[in-house]
């Protein structure tokens, strides 16, 4: 039988890894004020698009769990699906699929997402991209036309099923869009990404609780002014000015919620601002000049790929080492 | 010096043993580029085949003659002089593989699993065990062609060699029949191969602990009298 002391506190001696890095909060507290922050973009997705997309939130985040549970069951792995990152794997992913998205096809997201995106690396902490974006780069591939079908929001006296993003109008009709509408969100776009404020509120939140480092969406921010300032000032008419660049598309979402993945972005302060700078620049040069209207979504997992590299050269130097 | 295979072995590991796709990664330029259906991966691999086993027995039955310092000029010789049959061929009697096919029917040329197995197999061994090895790595070929291609062409476009076999609702993955799609299938099977291979050799070791203990308990229990080395 064994006895236990109550008088002296009993000391464990945890062994890790590096990086040594503190944070304010374990995984789980974090992820589910991610869940937290994420609200006021579901809230604003129901106002704009109707409560269809609770079901698309719903079932994606189903397949996810489940995705999870499964493979981790498969491979004789403690089952992990309470630590909360498939929810915000679904979650994310549901909110940058298209309005009224087939449910079939969300499902089979999710499970792209949870299987290659992140258990087929080892699981969480080990993937080397984006779990949600791998999913939604995996249906844009698969399904083109239903993945760029945007149906139109609920406050519009035009007369019509579906829409045009700011992006798309702008890139093939030159049409420029208000920019007031664009920050309240009654635009065309994905399901959690056209309502600027929703996404700032939660975004905010995340910072000032410390989950997320606000040196990527800053570094973001900056590098989409500066890189778009560039071509804006070169040619006001056919270029899009910077504000434009902020608030369309996915790009708050992106910087806020996707960039900022504790696992995919870098680990040193020097290291996310490179990140973020990357990032807008391969954003704004798909924007500008490639094929798609919108490029958040590979732009984001282009850096991805560059994150070990970035970790790598921006190691800070132990102290007292001479260089 | 190494013991010889029997001949059936010879043939057979080229299936799965040394399979050219699965085990030694050999020829997954082809692979992965013409694997959009089932019936491209088949013609592909039969094309390869040929190519092979022509080139292995020519190539077996003068190994003595072909100088060291120019052999494998004298082997892509050899082997560009079969592509070029089975070129031709398909132009002539099914324009419209050929065609779907393109330019990866010449490029057989420079396959290195035709010419690995020159290199490794044809030049150092007898006509006989060179054909069943071209033969056998031929079929190994086939086998990983049929399976990606028609993995690839079931997902992609809902048929297998043509015929319908998802039900109608199913909505075609776009991505299965684009490069990304090869890529991902390849990987996929690669990953499940070698997880079964760990599996497999992790049972065989547990077996083999498990008889060791058991038959130490045995002597054990006899006193300690048997002998371990």
């Amino acid at each position: 039988m064994t006895t236990t002391t109550t008088d002296n506190p009993v000391y464990k001696l945890e062994l890790a890894s590096s990086p040594h890095l503190h944070s304010r909060w374990n995984t789980k507290q974090a992820m589910w004020l991610v869940v937290l922050a994420l609200l006021p973009a579901v809230i604003s997705a129901v106002i704009f698009f109707g409560f269809y997309q609770l079901l698309i939130i719903a079932v994606a985040i189903g397949f996810a769990v489940g995705t999870e549970a499964v493979i981790k069951k498969i491979r004789n792995q403690k089952v992990t699906i309470t630590d909360g990152s498939g929810i915000i794997t679904g979650l994310l992913l549901a909110l940058i699929l298209p309005p009224n998205f087939n449910l079939a096809f969300t499902a089979i997201g999710s499970v792209v997402a949870i299987g290659l995106g992140k258990e087929i690396f080892g699981g969480l902490g080990y993937n080397i991209f984006n779990p949600a974006l791998v999913g939604r780069a995996f249906l844009q591939a698969a399904f083109p036309v239903p993945m760029t079908t945007w149906t139109k929001p609920n406050f519009t006296e035009v007369d019509s099923i579906t829409t045009a993003t700011p992006l798309s109008a702008f890139k093939f009709d030159s049409v420029a869009t208000e920019l007031s509408t664009m920050f309240i969100g009654n635009i065309g776009g994905s399901i959690g990404e056209t309502s600027a404020i929703a996404i700032l509120i939660g975004g905010l939140f995340l910072i000032f609780a410390g989950v997320v480092n606000y040196r990527v969406p800053a570094a973001m921010v900056i590098g989409a002014v500066i890189f778009g300032g560039i071509f804006w000032l070169i040619d006001p008419i056919a270029y899009p000015n910077p504000l434009f660049h902020l608030s369309a598309g996915g790009f708050l979402f992106g910087a806020l919620f996707m960039a900022t993945d504790w696992v995919t972005s870098p680990m040193t302060l020097k290291g996310m601002w490179i990140f973020g700078l990357g990032i807008s620049l391969v954003l704004i040069i798909i924007r500008l000049f490639g094929g798609l209207p919108e490029g958040v979504m590979y732009a984001i997992l282009f850096m991805n790929a560059f994150v070990p590299l970035i970790n790598r050269y921006t190691r800070p130097r132990v102290f007292g080492e001479v260089k | 010096m190494k013991k010889q295979l029997t001949l059936s072995k010879e043939y057979l590991k080229g299936l799965w043993d040394q399979n050219p796709v699965f085990k030694q990664a050999l020829g997954l330029c082809p692979v992965l580029a013409v694997t959009v259906s089932a019936i491209n991966g088949i013609a592909m691999a039969l094309a390869t085949t040929f190519v092979l086993t022509s080139a292995s027995l020519i190539i077996s039955s003068i190994r003595k003659l072909i100088p060291t310092q120019v052999r494998i000029a004298a082997y892509i010789l050899i082997i560009a002089t079969f592509v070029t049959i089975v070129d031709l061929v398909m132009k002539a009697q099914f324009p419209e593989l050929s065609k779907a096919l393109g330019p990866y029917i010449p490029l057989i040329v420079v396959n290195c699993l035709i010419l690995g197995r020159q290199e490794a197999f044809s030049s150092k061994n007898t006509v006989g065990r060179s054909l069943l090895d071209s033969l056998g790595m031929g079929t190994g070929f086939l086998i990983a062609l049929f399976v990606l291609g028609g993995l690839r062409e079931i997902f992609g476009t809902g048929t297998l060699l043509g015929f319908q076999v998802m039900p109608d609702f199913y909505e075609p993955w776009l991505v299965m029949i684009l490069p990304a799609g090869a890529f991902l299938t390849l990987g996929l099977l690669f990953g499940a191969a070698n997880s079964y291979l760990q599996k497999k050799e992790q049972d065989e070791k547990n077996y083999l602990i498990e008889k060791y203990l058991k038959a130490k308990k045995e002597a054990d229990e006899m006193g300690g009298q048997a002998k371990w080395n």
